[in-house]
């Protein structure tokens, strides 16, 4: 267990998560190598069964982040991606996933120092959760 | 079948430092559908991009990945690239590798299988990309200016004399704004009204320019070059046509009590009035709040005695649409004014006032006509204490910035009280002098040697009323902090500069950002200054941050040559990064089934009806059509169609899933190399 290292998939938006997630490389801000990031022009774009798919596949662990409430780039995404996600976790929940595996949060293009902590929260806490094998387990019994 | 080309930068030891850049070339030729992959010390450079242009010859590539630094910072360079050798554009993509990889992690293995990872998901995206076109819109070559100040004034004019049309939107009944308030500007002492009023005639007659003035934007639509604009013209309760501006309604309207905005409160106005004698337009307008017909139903004295017939009490506010191809929002500040100082007073001393009030004060045409008299008795003050940075550089008021033109104007304040009352005595305390400027560090040497301004460095902890006396206590700290007592006649506060009321609700209309102080935020703040990140809007002026006049004028210049380049074009392109619905041959013609989910979330009513017809004109179905001049391409009507009827060119569902099975499948970097 101690071995185990999350995999994570970081799903975000193009004008403030990945302009933030820029500005900690342009601050040298280390953070955890276990997120990788998918770039989305908003979050609004963000079709959920893509983190169903994460999961089917392997991912241990999720983030989705955008733009502030008001400040999406496209006025209103981050807003339809809020409410998607309340619906979601739910959804989550009765499948028998932690939602603990599933972050959701906000970072701007300022916030580069928020984006590195986030990160690192976030494997912390997929890290103590173990890896993923809800799915794999329903595989082998023949189910998926 | 796709051929890619992979071509790592080492970004000199950016990425190098702590990628293993050859192993990860090596590791992605064996991508399946990479036919060449190398590495290179600088990939954007110029050799760097004839290696990616001769590959992309040689090697008949289909698509490119240059795995460097952040597509935000090179993707236009690598994609004019390929261009140049006829590859479409975006059959190229980056991968990050410099931002989100090497220089956020430690020289490992660990880092550069995450580098193997980050281009494998490109690769399997790219694989994918179709080639786009860009997509040409119309320009409506027709600038909104919004609001009337020096800056506005400045915009309108450089872009009305650079033959476009101007419209432009002031909220007061004049235009002007503070500049129009003012007594004399630094470093120069010129009239401020002898400068400025030419300037709004030549607004104000100019053929190219409309002006709406006491009228606010209700909304605004649509997108560069081509803005759907709603001005709310307020009720003026005067037919504009008719009147003359004779000012015998304001001088027989018997309301005459109200505080006068224009002289900031220390001179008195009419309920029908012109804010100030050199009004642009000089029509008087009826302030419905405190006219007595509209309060109690009775009096209407103002029409009796109109010789123009001009008096309308049952105008309405008229909503003028307007087609437009940029924005440029020039609203101005405000100040924060003495009622905000609990240790001076909470504005309770009339003799304890703001800078505005003090140039009212100085000023030929204000309540005083230009002599320096104290609010309170109308005497001629001795002593005059002026206070610099109030609120400003003070992070226990919620204001951390320095309001730039404090410095300069403390000094001209002391200068003029000097000037015209000769053998009063004037004070000065400040944090720092902050006089960068042409010109400005000689204007405060010109009050403290020519003048005898006393300057006192360290900060006033308190003012009180004492023997008919206001008392100031504060410090010397250029002589160990020794306690200072002033007792003065009149106190000018230098308060800080804030953003205009109403800032953030604009800023929502027009889906544009500002900081923390709701001051409106440039698109970079050095190399963008004066453009905002929403295409087609611009900025001019203290609405950004707050400056003086050169800076205000200068700025709005800048906006203006954008909005004349803009409007240089008959089109525009547009990345063609938008969504489409699924066309297909009869009879199914559209997997779209019509529910319109789409059409509610669409952020910018991109979304139309389209309806299929029999040749007898018989509907056969009714599918959504995206408009491309609209859609900005944001995907949430993507995520929200039920029947996958909808995709976003460029982050296509087949895309974005390839990405995500691609970043979780590790078999090839499990290659021995």
């Amino acid at each position: 267990m101690s071995s185990f290292e999350p995999q994570i998939v970081a799903f975000v938006c193009n004008w403030c998560t990945y302009a933030g997630a820029d500005l900690t490389g342009t601050s040298r801000i280390k953070y955890a190598p276990n997120v990788k990031i998918i770039r989305f022009p908003c979050t609004g774009r963000i079709d959920f069964m893509l983190l169903l798919k994460a999961f089917a596949r392997g991912a241990d662990g999720i983030i989705v982040s955008g733009c502030h409430p008001n400040d999406c780039h496209y006025t209103s995404g981050n807003f339809h991606a809020r409410r998607r996600w309340m619906v979601f976790r739910r959804l989550l929940d009765f499948l028998g996933i932690d939602v603990r595996r599933v972050h959701f949060f906000w970072i701007s293009a300022a916030e580069g120092a928020k984006w590195a902590e986030m990160v690192n929260e976030t494997v912390e806490t997929v890290r103590k959760l173990g890896p993923f094998e809800h799915y794999q387990k329903l595989t082998t019994a023949g189910v998926a | 079948m796709a051929r890619i080309g992979v071509f790592i930068c080492h970004c000199g030891e950016n990425i190098a430092g702590t990628v293993d850049c050859a192993k990860l070339a090596q590791v992605s030729a064996k991508i399946p559908g990479v036919v060449h992959s190398v590495d290179y010390k600088y990939m954007c450079s110029d050799p760097g991009q004839t290696m990616i242009k001769e590959a992309i010859l040689q090697k008949n590539l289909t698509g490119v990945v240059v795995g460097a630094c952040s597509p935000r910072m090179h993707e236009p360079t690598f994609r004019r690239t390929c261009a140049e050798v006829g590859l479409n554009p975006f059959l190229c993509e980056m991968a990050n590798l410099r931002e989100h990889c090497s220089w956020v992690h430690e020289k490992n293995d660990v880092t550069t299988d995450k580098a193997i990872d980050l281009v494998r998901v490109i690769v399997e995206k790219v694989k994918r990309n179709k080639p786009l076109f860009p997509i040409k819109v119309p320009v409506t070559k027709t600038a909104l200016v919004l609001g009337g100040g020096i800056a506005g004034i400045q915009v309108a004019l450089d872009v009305a004399n650079a033959g476009h049309k101007v419209l432009m939107v002031e909220r007061d009944p004049s235009i002007g704004g503070h500049m129009a308030q003012l007594s004399e500007t630094f470093p120069t002492l010129d009239c401020s009204q002898c400068i400025l009023t030419p300037r709004m005639v030549e607004v104000a007659q100019h053929p190219n320019i409309t002006l709406y003035t006491y009228s606010e934007l209700d909304s605004l639509e649509g997108f560069i070059g081509n803005f759907k604009a709603k001005i709310r013209k307020k009720a003026r309760s005067i037919d504009e046509k008719l009147c003359t501006g004779c000012g015998v309604c304001s001088q027989k309207c018997p309301i005459k009590k109200i505080p006068s905005e224009f002289n900031a409160g220390l001179g008195l106005r009419t309920a029908v009035y012109t804010p100030f004698p050199q009004a642009v337009p000089n029509k008087p307008v009826i302030d419905r709040e405190n006219c007595t017909y509209f309060l109690k139903g009775k009096c209407r004295l103002c029409e009796k005695v109109c010789p123009a017939n001009a008096i309308r009490f049952d105008q309405e506010d008229q909503i003028i649409e307007a087609d437009v191809g940029a924005v440029i929002t020039a609203t101005g500040f405000d100040i924060k004014h003495t009622d905000f100082f609990p240790e001076y007073g909470y504005g309770e001393y009339p003799d304890v006032i703001d800078g505005l009030q003090y140039e009212r004060l100085a000023s030929a045409s204000g309540p005083t006509l230009g002599a320096i008299k104290r609010p309170s008795d109308g005497k001629v003050p001795d002593t005059v204490v002026f206070i610099a940075c109030a609120g400003s550089r003070d992070p226990a008021k919620g204001i951390e910035y320095c309001s730039k033109i404090c410095c300069m104007y403390t000094a001209k304040h002391a200068m003029l009280y000097r000037h015209k009352v000769h053998h009063g005595k004037a004070y000065i305390f400040y944090m720092d002098i902050r006089a960068g400027g042409k010109m400005y560090e000689e204007f405060v040497r010109r009050a403290v040697e020519e003048d005898g301004v006393n300057y006192i460095r360290g900060r006033v902890s308190r003012v009180y009323e004492q023997n008919g006396k206001l008392i100031v206590k504060g410090a010397d700290t250029l002589l160990g902090a020794e306690p200072v007592e002033i007792a003065a006649d009149m106190v000018v506060l230098a308060t800080a500069g804030i953003a205009n009321d109403g800032a953030e609700e604009l800023a929502q209309k027009l889906h544009i950002s500002y900081d923390s102080y709701k001051f409106f935020a440039e698109a970079h703040p050095k190399l963008r200054p004066v453009e905002t990140n929403t295409g087609g809007i611009f900025l001019a002026g203290a609405c950004q941050a707050p400056k003086d006049i050169p800076d205000s004028v200068s700025q709005a210049s800048g906006a203006a040559s954008k909005v004349a380049g803009l409007f240089s074009q008959d089109e525009l392109t547009r990345e063609p990064v938008i969504a489409v619905v699924h066309r297909t041959l009869p009879p199914v013609l559209s997997t779209c089934v019509g529910c319109f989910l789409c059409k509610s979330a669409c952020p910018y009513q991109a979304i139309e009806q389209e309806e299929f017809r029999t040749r007898d004109g018989k509907l056969i179905k009714t599918v959504a059509k995206v408009n491309p001049g609209l859609c900005q391409g944001c995907g949430t009507c993507v995520a929200l169609c039920r029947s996958k009827s909808i995709d976003l060119q460029g982050f296509s569902n087949e895309q974005v899933y390839a990405e995500v099975i691609a970043l979780l499948d590790r078999s090839t970097s499990d290659v021995v190399v």
